[in-house]
């Protein structure tokens, strides 16, 4: 017996039983549709945060002053008070060849105003090379101009929400603001772009790092942000700037560089043991699945005891009765899994329709994996049935009606 | 007359197992077929006459005894070699038809050779074939709830017949029909059985078994009579 006539047969008996082979078809689809959407949903996460990462820079490595290390006896631990970590050392990093960019960052709260409105913001003192490294856009204007570090510039750069507060619908290029007890002139306004990585560029002002570590008088920076030319450089470049920096603070390394990289994955492997998690959550609904399979398999049979008698009568093997009820079974989750399947994706599609932010798409390995489960399914909780059908005794079952 | 038979069945025996007793069904059965033959099984309810019906049509196996078909020992054949002489040697026809609800009265018909894997393209022209000799051919396309009684049982007969078996078996055919479809599917296998093929017909009714050339009467799993018919 053929293949096709197999599969016809099973679809003939699945048509003849339309009311019951609907119903498992919702069962497993919803099954596979569960697992899909919910690891669509963990994939979104983690793509999400990753992106977030992107967005705040590749290759990056982030100094801040003070070290998690413990060296010598405890206490002190962190305690000690570390040397300040100064525009000097930032432009020191330079001259390691690993580096393409240095941002030196300073950050401070202090109000600006315009004209009679004010409000406090988050101020921001840094270099014209924290626009590549930050991937800042720019709305209008320029960014802070290319100069020695050390300077003070009063120019300022402000976020759109800033711009739309103090200035309405003036125009905001040119004008001067106070910030704190001093003026700066505005020559950039940033693109809109919303939270990013917990900063809300939209109401950032940023400074030159000297007039911010003037402002807030200060001579120690909030953080440096280096950006490495290649992604495997960055082990050797963080062993050089901790060298670098250790000299420069008298072979004392009071600083913690902090790879972007190493967040990036451990957050990498935490959301995807998440979707693991519920990708599995959503597996016990295939398992649930596959138990209707075989309670309306099992019905199938006892109703089709006359059926499978006949079948034997006219020559079938128990062999033939097996693989026809098996093959049954297995398309019908095997139709059920590509319904889910639709049902899935369209889910999945409703969410991102519903929170654009998240990109909801299943990943292959589940899409794979689901329809793989579902076939599976109807092989093992098929498997009983078929057997039981394959071993009636075709005397008793012909004998009933 | 023995070394034509087609059927040989040697002290058949046949026990069932009915809460603490053991039921002789079939009680030293011994019996020749010759090819080509009509034969009637008649007896009261509960004498064994469709447990040997199913022995001859290899659904069941005796407890004792040899049943050489075509001069073949197949009480020593595994279950799937018996599944394929069944399907070479063997049609049935049964009291209630067993149609299969969802196919048609020629996806009925079709059945053992699909199950024999015959190609479609030779199924096709031997469907025909038995679809016009039977007289349902505009019935090709009706499934069994659209058809008469009658009809039914001509399209049992014409599914027992496709894979051109040597046996018919035919377990109370006219049991659930009215007399005259009845009449119809009795001068149907009549007709079958004058082409050589041998016929056995299990009933109860003395009218239609005294219709076979040759009669058995069977007693509490014994063959008690067997004498030629008047034809």
């Amino acid at each position: 017996m053929s293949i096709k006539d197999h599969l016809l047969f099973a679809l003939q008996a699945l048509r003849g039983a339309s009311l019951r082979t609907f119903l498992m078809l919702i069962a497993m689809a919803i099954g596979v549709a569960s697992v899909i959407i919910l690891t669509s949903l963990g994939e979104g996460a983690r793509r999400y945060v990753v992106g977030q990462f992107s967005s705040l820079g590749t290759n990056l490595l982030i100094i801040l002053p003070g070290r998690n290390e413990t060296t010598g006896g405890a206490p002190p631990l962190l305690s000690e008070t570390p040397r300040d970590l100064t525009i000097d050392d930032a432009m020191s990093l330079l001259r390691n060849r690993y580096v393409r960019y240095v941002a030196p960052i300073n950050v401070g709260s202090s109000a600006i105003s315009y004209g009679g409105l004010e409000r406090d913001a988050v101020i921001m003192g840094a270099t014209a090379s924290l626009l590549p490294v930050r991937h800042l856009k720019l709305a209008q204007g320029q960014f802070l101009p290319e100069m020695d570090a050390e300077r003070t510039a009063p120019v300022c750069v402000i976020g759109a929400k800033i711009r739309d507060e103090l200035f309405g619908a003036k125009r905001a290029l040119g004008e001067w603001v106070r910030i704190g007890d001093r003026r700066f002139r505005v020559i950039g306004i940033l693109v809109a772009e919303g939270e990013s990585m917990g900063t809300n560029t939209d109401e950032l002002v940023v400074i030159p790092v000297a007039s911010a570590e003037q402002l807030f008088n200060t001579a120690t920076l909030f953080r440096i942000l280096v950006e490495i030319k290649s992604r495997e450089d960055i082990p050797a470049a963080q062993q050089e700037v901790i060298d670098t920096l250790r000299k420069r603070h008298d072979g004392e390394e009071d600083v913690t560089v902090i790879t972007q990289d190493a967040i990036l994955s451990t957050f990498d492997r935490i959301l995807t043991a998440l979707t693991f998690t519920v990708g599995g959550i959503g597996a016990i609904s295939l398992l649930v699945a596959g138990i209707l399979v075989m309670n309306v398999m099992l019905v199938a049979v006892t109703q089709r005891t006359g059926e499978i008698g006949l079948l034997k009568a006219v020559g079938a093997t128990s062999g033939q009765v097996l693989s026809l009820f098996l093959i049954e079974a297995i398309l019908l989750s095997l139709l059920g899994g590509l319904v889910g399947l639709l049902l899935g994706a369209f889910g999945a599609w409703l969410i991102h329709q519903l929170y654009p932010v998240l990109p909801t798409m299943p990943p292959l390995w589940a899409v794979l994996a689901a329809l793989l489960v579902a076939i599976v399914t109807g092989l093992i909780f098929g498997a009983l049935p078929a057997r039981r059908a394959a071993r009636l005794d075709p005397v008793q079952s012909l004998s009933r009606r | 007359m023995s070394s034509e038979a087609i059927i040989r069945l040697q002290n058949i025996e046949r026990l069932f197992q009915v809460g603490d007793q053991q039921v002789h069904a079939l009680n030293d059965v011994t019996l020749d077929i010759a090819r080509g033959d009509y034969l009637s099984l008649m007896g009261p309810s509960g004498s064994g006459k469709s447990t040997l019906l199913n022995i001859i049509g290899l659904l069941d196996r005796p407890d004792k005894g040899h049943y050489l078909l075509e001069g073949k020992e197949t009480t020593l054949y595994s279950d799937n070699e018996q599944a394929r002489l069944r399907r070479e040697h063997i049609g049935f026809v049964f009291q209630f038809f067993h149609l299969i609800p969802r196919l048609t009265a020629a996806q009925n018909i079709e059945l053992p050779l699909v199950l024999a894997g015959i190609p479609p393209e030779q199924r096709a022209p031997r469907v025909e074939y038995i679809l016009k000799s039977f007289g349902i051919a505009d019935r090709a396309h009706h499934r069994p709830d659209q058809l008469s009684g009658g009809q039914r049982q001509r399209v049992a007969i014409g599914r027992a017949m496709v894979s051109e078996p040597k046996v018919l078996l035919a377990d109370e055919p006219t049991g659930n029909l009215d007399r005259a479809s009845g009449h119809e599917v009795i001068a149907l296998l009549e007709e079958v059985n004058t082409k050589g093929i041998t016929l056995i017909l299990v009933t109860h009714d003395p009218e239609l078994g005294q219709r076979a050339r040759r009669q058995l009467h069977m007693v509490d799993g014994r063959i008690v009579s067997d004498h030629a018919g008047v034809s």
